[in-house]
């Protein structure tokens, strides 16, 4: 092991920014050569780049990870992401291997080396950045894995060292039902591996592997998993230590504010959720009273949230959690939502109700708690992609997105329910569905609900497209909704930049 | 949620609302109170007198002393109002203040408990770091407790007199001194037994003997099948040796699984964990819940051979999911449209027959030709149906985090009155939670107890307490001898390398 670590290296040696002094100095650090394609990051950048390109790398691998992070949002496939990034990837960090015969080999792989330690300075202030930032790498590391050149993946995997022991012929024969149950082969058709179940958590959690007395046998395929958790598990481990170097880094006034404004904009889509938000011209103060006429212009989940509700005079907690957040999105006060649910849980006594649920209300308002709850005035309303990436719901829940949670004919069910009956459109909800791309539909039954009002404003041009644009929050649904339905009241043109809730 | 949190919740990233945080100024250690403030305790002098006493206590598995009995207790505590001896009578409730007094004076084994989160005869950080939470009487929240020992643990208890309490990790630093650390780093969650939390709620779908938070015979069936299915999961296929179920006093089992491998994993392989043992996916909308691919993984195979039999007698025989009308939702589960046409029209020309016909007429049927898909097909679906009604319903969030708090054992349910006693799964059949032992029995066969002879007889000795204490006390026993192993291995590990 060689002892290095970028946290570890004063940064004023690593990046030498003065270039004025740089035309007379002779770079104090060599050059490292790169052998392979893929890059476990373990070494950190030496040379002296200049600080536009500090800043402008940087910014390319985070247009990079952003879109990654994106297509998770939309639920893509991992075909479909591979896809939709290569000509992402090509324009911001092209990386291609040696077989390639490219000219630019060196200088690219010093790119990606040197934007990745960057990157990771930017993002490892924080529990949250770091595991965003170590999802997001380990994504972009994958797709890079996958499209390797094979020989010189192979070459690259054989030079990180990582021990497995095979297995050998007679267990594979002891075994072989058991293997091929486990990995889906055939079990002495293929060479095997074990290793600690540890190293290989994704294929535990999703029972591809065998598992003996805390060993996992992994089959050659799965070798992806392995080199991947193990690339995980380094930079892991990395940004932990990089974290408690940074004060130091702090001192040194160049770099600070790239990196703070680096991890800002990685930042910034949760926070722009604001109480202006929840304001709509033209709507009254709304109160518990309200809601039931309000529902009709919920999206299916908080809809269905509200038809369970009002069917067992009881939600399960995170399908109150949901709900709660987003009745604080439109605008319903604390004391108005506090008695919404004293109402709504009928067959409760006041004290259970005071004792067991009202606490929780009050958290979510930031009316209790912490100081930085109560500094951030609760908790932010669920945007698409949280519900979307949240668990499914168990036995007797109903949180979550109704497009994605629901059988198609539930589905279809509960969508007539709220008066979405047109064949059609139905057939075309149950084909996004069926590609998971659960706000693809629901923005489609937005449209088809609201068509001769989209209609109008876009005839009349009291809308721009931007007003109109895909809708990834439920608050921005309920509010978008609200509006369209209310243009003669002299609403028209009142959606604002206001609805940067989260993206 | 009932018997878990995660601490430190960050509002935005957090789905799960946290419990009360109150901080009644009572608790705080420097607060002076008549009794045993902390520090109090820490000076007093009987303090010197703990020590001798708990080393003494430590040394081995097999010391003869648990805490002073009853009559010693009192006199070494000073409280001369403590009402002597204490009588139980028709009118107590497990709610009396008096009741919970004396049952963390005379019958909570501070002293195995201690032993079992230590991991060490003397007291280490393993115990003086761990995260402690109060309910109090008056529903208060307290998180954050620690004690270097298990006196100050249980004289906390007897000042507080908490309707239970819950066990968290074990930090970095004191969680007392978490507000004084320089860095937010510095307070982190280290280790902690990976837990699990079955509950009867989740299986409300496919219960039909009792509703909410009542229990019988039965559906505990329920958790049987559950604690069979998840431990021998553990055991064989994860290698763990040192698990504890635990009754959770009402409706439910815990486990934890003590293994020192189990304790340092971090929240991704828990998570890992939790993914390979969880089958059921969808909620009350989601139609079929069990959608596994074939073969089948040997987890589930294993699962499947285990359940089986159960499906027979606590599902179809006791349960009778199908009764009468019922049966649709049979029907939704089988995928053959012709079966399910000539199924249909035999239920609905008689209704009333009992799950285990309907059950075996789709065999019978599918056999006289009413079938248009493969009988591989129908057997799967079949297996399908038994998992979805049989195989353990865990709430899997408890078992993600390093950090969820879970209730201690041997406290009392506040609801049932019950001690949440250790199930030994040796014998998981025969464990009958509807004759657990309450607090106010336990305190009656004290004062009912006659023994003779010269010889002390601690309290929980007296009770129908004393096979779960024991069971506890072996299992304690087996897991420090384990620690002792892994400390031996690790110095003579450590001692070759220093000679290189
Ligand atoms: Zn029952």
């Amino acid at each position: 092991m060689i002892p290095h670590d970028f946290s570890r290296i004063d940064p004023k040696r690593r990046v030498n920014l003065d270039y004025k002094k740089r035309q007379f100095a002779k770079p104090e650090f060599k050059h490292q050569k790169y052998e392979h394609r893929l890059n476990y990051y373990i070494l950190p950048p030496t040379a002296e780049i200049t600080l536009e390109e500090f800043e402008t790398w940087a910014i390319n691998r985070l247009k990079v990870l952003s879109e990654l992070e994106a297509c998770t949002f939309r639920n893509r496939t991992p075909e479909e992401t591979a896809e939709y990034m290569t000509s992402i990837v090509n324009k911001y960090l092209p990386l291609r291997s040696n077989s390639s015969r490219g000219q630019n080999l060196q200088e690219e792989r010093k790119k990606d080396h040197y934007s990745h330690f960057i990157l990771r300075l930017a993002f490892s202030a924080t529990e949250d950045l770091r595991r965003r930032f170590s999802r997001l790498e380990t994504m972009l590391f994958r797709l890079r894995f996958k499209d390797d050149d094979p020989r010189e993946r192979k070459d690259f995997v054989s030079g990180l060292k990582l021990e497995w022991e095979e297995v050998g012929a007679d267990e594979k024969r002891e075994l072989g039902n058991e293997l091929a149950a486990a990995g889906g082969v055939k079990g002495e058709e293929q060479e095997w591996f074990k290793v600690d179940w540890e190293r290989v958590p994704e294929l535990v959690e999703q029972r591809r592997v065998l598992l003996k007395r805390g060993k996992a046998y992994v089959p050659q395929r799965e070798q992806i998993s392995l080199v991947v958790a193990e690339f995980t598990r380094r930079l892991d481990e990395a940004l932990e230590l990089t974290s408690r170097a940074l004060p130091r880094l702090d001192e040194d006034d160049r770099l600070a504010p790239i990196l703070a404004h680096l991890s800002h904009s990685f930042t910034s889509p949760d926070a722009a959720y604001s109480s202006s938000d929840a304001s709509i011209d033209g709507l009254s103060t709304i109160t518990a009273n309200a809601i039931d006429t309000l529902s009709q212009h919920f999206p299916l989940c908080m809809q269905n949230l509200h038809m369970t509700l009002r069917a067992n005079s009881h939600l399960k907690h995170y399908g109150r959690l949901q709900y709660t957040l987003f009745l604080k999105g439109i605008g319903l006060s604390l004391d108005e939502c506090i008695m919404f649910w004293r109402r709504s849980f009928k067959l409760m006594t006041d004290d259970k109700f005071s004792k067991e649920y009202k606490y929780n209300i009050r958290h979510a308002y930031g009316d209790v708690g912490g100081d930085a709850n109560r500094r951030g005035r609760g908790y932010t309303p669920y945007s698409c992609q949280k519900i979307l990436t949240e668990p499914l719901p168990g036995p007797g829940q109903s949180h979550g997105c109704p497009y994605r949670t629901f059988t198609q004919d539930n589905l279809n069910a509960l969508l007539q329910r709220t008066g979405v009956n047109d064949k059609d459109l139905l057939k075309v909800v149950k084909d996004d569905v069926s590609k998971q791309r659960y706000h693809v539909a629901c923005n489609r039954v937005f449209e088809w609900a609201h068509r001769r009002e989209i209609k109008k404003v876009k005839d009349d041009g009291t809308w721009s497209a931007t007003d109109l644009d895909t809708i990834v929050h439920p608050n921005t649904y309920f509010k978008r909704g609200w509006l369209l339905k209310h243009l003669g009241d002299g609403n028209a043109g009142v959606v604002n930049g206001g609805e940067k809730m989260e993206e | 949620m009932p018997h878990s949190i995660s601490p430190e919740s960050t509002p935005a990233e957090d789905s799960s609302m946290p419990h009360v945080n109150a901080q009644p100024l009572k608790s705080e250690p420097s607060t002076p109170s008549k009794d045993i403030a902390m520090s109090d305790a820490l000076s007093s002098p009987e303090d010197s007198k703990t020590k001798v006493n708990l080393e003494g206590l430590f040394d081995d598995e097999d010391s003869d002393l648990e805490f002073p009995s009853s009559a010693s207790q009192i006199k070494s505590e000073e409280e001369p109002s403590q009402p002597e001896p204490f009588r139980i009578t028709s009118r107590s409730t497990f709610s009396d203040p008096e009741i919970m007094r004396a049952f963390y004076q005379r019958l909570f084994p501070f002293r195995y408990l201690f032993q079992w989160l230590n991991h060490n005869p003397t007291p280490s950080n393993d115990f003086a770091h761990r995260e402690f939470a109060f309910t109090l009487p008056n529903d208060a929240y307290l998180r954050y407790q620690s004690f270097p020992t298990a006196d100050l643990l249980r004289k906390q208890c007897i000042q507080l007199l908490p309707s239970r309490f819950e066990i968290g990790p074990v930090y970095s630093t004191n969680p007392r001194d978490r507000k004084t650390v320089r860095k937010a780093s510095a307070f982190r969650p280290l280790t902690k037994e990976l837990v699990f939390d079955i509950d009867m709620t989740d299986y409300d779908d496919v219960r039909t003997c009792c509703t909410g938070a009542s229990i019988c015979h039965k559906c505990w069936a329920f958790i049987t099948m559950a604690i069979k299915v998840v431990d021998v999961a553990l055991r064989d296929d994860f290698g763990f040796k040192h698990i504890l179920w635990v009754y959770s006093g009402r409706r439910g089992a815990h486990a934890w699984v003590c293994d020192k491998r189990a304790r340092e994993l971090d929240d991704s392989k828990r998570r890992a964990i939790a993914g390979y043992l969880e089958l059921l996916k969808g909620g009350d909308q989601g139609g079929k819940k069990v959608n596994v691919r074939r073969p089948l993984h040997p987890h589930l195979d294993r699962s499947l051979n285990i359940l089986k039999e159960h499906f027979q007698t606590s599902i179809l025989i006791e349960q009778d999911p199908w009764a009468e009308e019922k049966y649709a939702h049979l029907l939704q589960l089988l995928p053959d449209p012709t079966l399910r046409a000539a199924l249909q029209k035999k239920w609905d020309s008689s209704p009333s027959r009992p799950s285990t016909s309907k059950w075996s007429d789709i065999d019978n049927l599918a056999k006289t030709g009413a079938l248009s898909k493969t009988s591989k097909e129908l057997l799967e679906a079949k297996q399908d149906i038994v998992l979805e009604y049989t195989y353990p319903r865990l709430d899997a969030e408890v078992s993600k985090k390093l950090n969820h708090l879970l209730k201690s054992p041997f406290v009392v349910h506040p609801g049932t009155g019950r001690v949440c006693v250790p199930i030994d799964t040796r014998k998981v059949e025969e464990f009958d939670p509807l004759s657990v032992p309450t607090v106010t029995q336990l305190l009656s066969e004290i004062d009912e107890w006659e023994g003779e002879g010269e010889q002390k007889v601690q309290d929980w000795e007296k009770t129908s307490l004393v096979p779960y204490v024991e069971f506890f006390r072996t299992f304690v026993g087996g897991l420090l001898k384990e620690e002792r192993r892994g400390l031996k291995r690790e110095r003579e590990e450590g001692g070759d390398e220093m000679e290189f």
